[in-house]
C-alpha cells in the first residue's frame, strides 16, 4: 500500500514538473502588467493585442500553410518511398536505403539546418518560404516512411496473391488492396510529419532568409528583446490547438491500437523498423 | 514488364530526395569545410580546430553537458516509465506526457526566462520560505535544467514502450526463485529494457548537442556548444568553413554515438 502511494507521488511530482512552466506562462497572459512577475490583476488585453496584431497572424497563418503543405508533400513522397523500399528485395540495397534513410532523423537540428543552407546557397535558391517548405519537406519524409514500413511488412504476401488470382491489375492491386491497408500508418506518417513541421526552430532559423518568418522563429526574436506578454497570450491560443491536436491523434491511434494494443504509443515515440 | 516500370515511379521521388537531400547536404558540408572565409581550399579549419584550446574545450563542454542532460534526464525518465507501466489509465498518462512536446520548444524556454528571472516565480518563493532571491538566470544549472525539462518526455517515451514489451512472466520467476528486488531489477528488468533506454539516449544526446538557442536564451552566452558555435558561424561571422569543420566533428561524432548505443534508431522529433 504505502510503495503504491510512492509511486503515485512520484509520477504527480513529475507531471507537476511538467506543466508548471506552460500553466505559468499562460497564466500570465491573463495578467495586467507586462512581465510574468507579480500577477496583477485579471485581463484579456494580450489576447486582444494578439488579435489585433496582423503581422503575428499572418506569421501563425504562415506556419500552418508550411505545416499542412510540407506534411501532405512529405507525406506522399514517403508513402511512395516506403512501397519502394518494400520492394526491393536485395538485402544489401534495402538496409543501404534504410541506413540512408534515418541519416536525417539522427542528424542534429543544426547540422541539418548548416548543410540545407549551403546546398541552398549552392544552388542559388533563394532562401524565404520556398526554402523552409523544402527544407521541411526534407527532414519529415523519413518519419513517414518509417511509419508506412512497418504496415507494409505486416501486410502478408497471400492477400496480394488472392487478388492477383482474382485478376486484379497491379494499379488495382495497389489502389484496392495496398493502399487501404496501409491507411493509419499513412496518417500517422502524415501527422509526425505535422508536428515536426510545427515543432522545427533551428532547420527554419538556418534557412528562412530576412523576409519569411515562422512563429518558432519570431518567438526567438522576441524574447531576445525581452518579456511581452502577447508572447504569453499567444501560448495560450497555442496550448489550447495542441490540445486538440493530440486529441485528434489520440483518436487516430485508438483505432489503430485495437488490433496492436501495445508498442506505438507516443507521438514521438520511438519504434522498430523491423 | 509492366511492372518494372511502374516500380520506377516509385523510385524517382523519393530517390531523387535522398540523392538531393540527404547526400549531397553531406557531401557539401565536408566540401565547404575545406574552404577559408575567402573561398580558397585550405585545411586551416581542421587545423586551427584541433590546435586550439578553445575548440578542443567546448567540444568537451558540450559532450559533457550532452551527457548531464541525458543522466538527469535519464535519472527521472526511467522510475516515471516503469511506474507508468503499472498505472491504469496508460494511454492518457502516455497522451500526457506527450501533450508538452506540441508546445513549441522556444515558447517553453521562454516560459523558464520568466521563472528564473529576478522576480520571477522561483525567486519569489524563495523569498516567501526566507531564502531570499538567488540568481538562477544565465547561469549553468539553469541551461541543464531547462534542457533536461525540454527532453524528459523524448526519454520516457521509448523506455515506457520498452518496459511494455518486457514480458512479465519472467519478472515474477525471478521473485519466485527468491531474487531480491534490487537482484530482480539488475539481473533481469534493466537488461530486457536496455533497448529502449539506448533508444531514449540517443533520443537525447544527439539534439542535446545542437540547443543553441537554450545557450543563449537560457546560459546567457556562458555556455557555448558545438551547436552555438555552428550557429555563430554560418548565421554571424559568416565564416562557413569553420562552422562546416565544427558540423563534420559533430556528424564524426553522432555516428560514434550511434555505433555505441547499437542498433540504429530514429530520435523524435524534432524535435526541436
Amino acid at each position: 500500500m504505502k510503495k503504491m502511494k510512492l509511486s503515485n507521488l512520484y509520477l504527480w511530482v513529475v507531471f507537476i514538473l511538467l506543466y508548471v512552466p506552460i500553466i505559468y506562462l499562460v497564466m500570465y497572459s491573463f495578467s495586467k502588467g507586462d512581465t510574468m512577475t507579480n500577477f496583477q490583476g485579471f485581463t484579456m488585453a494580450h489576447y486582444q493585442e494578439l488579435f489585433a496584431d496582423t503581422r503575428m497572424i499572418q506569421i501563425v497563418i504562415d506556419t500552418l500553410l508550411l505545416a499542412l503543405l510540407s506534411s501532405l508533400i512529405a507525406t506522399a513522397i514517403g508513402t511512395l518511398g516506403a512501397l519502394a523500399i518494400h520492394r526491393t528485395t536485395k538485402p544489401l540495397m534495402k538496409n543501404t536505403v534504410l541506413s540512408l534513410n534515418n541519416i536525417l532523423m539522427v542528424s542534429p537540428d543544426v547540422i541539418i539546418g548548416a548543410s540545407f543552407l549551403i546546398f541552398f546557397t549552392a544552388l542559388k535558391i533563394p532562401l524565404g518560404f520556398g526554402s523552409v517548405l523544402l527544407a521541411h519537406i526534407a527532414f519529415s519524409i523519413p518519419i513517414v516512411v518509417l511509419m508506412v514500413l512497418p504496415k507494409l511488412q505486416e501486410m502478408r504476401q497471400s492477400m496480394l496473391d488472392a487478388a492477383r488470382d482474382l485478376g486484379s491489375s497491379n494499379a488495382q492491386i495497389l489502389s484496392r488492396v495496398i493502399l487501404p491497408f496501409i491507411t493509419p500508418g499513412i496518417f500517422s506518417g502524415f501527422f509526425m510529419a505535422f508536428t515536426y513541421s510545427l515543432d522545427d526552430f533551428a532547420v527554419t532559423f538556418f534557412v528562412t532568409g530576412n523576409g519569411f518568418s515562422t512563429l518558432a522563429v519570431e518567438v526567438y526574436a522576441r524574447a531576445r528583446q525581452g518579456i511581452s506578454l502577447e508572447i504569453n497570450a499567444l501560448s495560450g491560443v497555442m496550448f489550447i490547438f495542441a490540445l486538440l491536436l493530440v486529441v485528434g491523434y489520440y483518436f487516430i491511434q485508438e483505432g489503430q491500437a485495437k488490433r496492436k494494443a501495445h508498442a506505438k504509443k507516443g507521438g514521438h515515440a520511438l519504434e522498430k523498423t523491423h | 514488364m509492366k511492372k518494372s516500370s511502374t516500380n520506377v515511379a516509385f523510385y524517382v521521388p523519393y530517390v531523387l530526395w535522398l540523392a538531393l537531400f540527404v547526400i549531397a547536404p553531406l557531401v557539401l558540408i565536408i566540401y565547404q569545410s575545406f574552404f577559408d572565409i575567402n573561398g580558397h581550399f585550405t585545411l586551416s579549419n581542421y587545423a586551427t580546430y584541433f590546435s586550439s584550446g578553445t575548440y578542443i574545450l567546448m567540444t568537451f563542454n558540450s559532450v559533457f553537458y550532452a551527457f548531464v542532460i541525458t543522466v538527469v534526464t535519464l535519472a527521472i525518465s526511467y522510475p516515471t516509465a516503469y511506474l507508468l507501466h503499472y498505472t491504469k489509465h496508460k494511454q492518457l498518462w502516455i497522451l500526457l506526457i506527450i501533450l508538452p512536446t506540441w508546445i513549441n520548444l522556444l515558447l517553453k524556454a521562454y516560459a523558464f526566462i520568466g521563472i528564473f528571472s529576478q522576480n520571477g516565480g522561483i525567486n519569489t518563493f524563495l523569498s516567501m520560505v526566507g531564502i531570499g532571491p538567488k540568481q538562477f538566470l544565465f547561469t549553468d544549472a539553469a541551461f541543464i535544467f531547462v534542457a533536461s525539462y525540454i527532453e524528459i518526455p523524448f526519454m520516457i517515451l521509448p523506455i515506457f514502450n520498452g518496459i511494455e514489451e518486457l514480458n512479465e512472466s519472467f519478472v515474477n520467476a525471478s521473485r519466485d526463485l527468491g531474487a531480491k528486488w534490487w537482484q530482480t531489477f539488475t539481473k533481469v528488468i534493466w537488461p530486457l529494457t536496455i533497448s529502449g533506454v539506448k533508444a531514449g539516449v540517443q533520443a537525447v544526446f544527439i539534439p542535446s548537442l545542437s540547443l543553441f538557442m537554450l545557450t543563449r536564451l537560457i546560459g546567457g552566452n556562458r555556455v557555448i556548444t558545438l551547436g552555438t558555435a555552428i550557429e555563430e558561424h554560418f548565421l554571424v561571422t559568416m565564416n562557413w568553413g569553420m562552422g562546416s569543420t565544427i558540423g563534420v566533428v559533430l556528424i564524426v561524432a553522432m555516428f560514434i554515438i550511434m555505433f555505441l548505443t547499437g542498433e540504429r534508431k530514429k530520435k523524435r522529433g524534432r524535435r526541436a
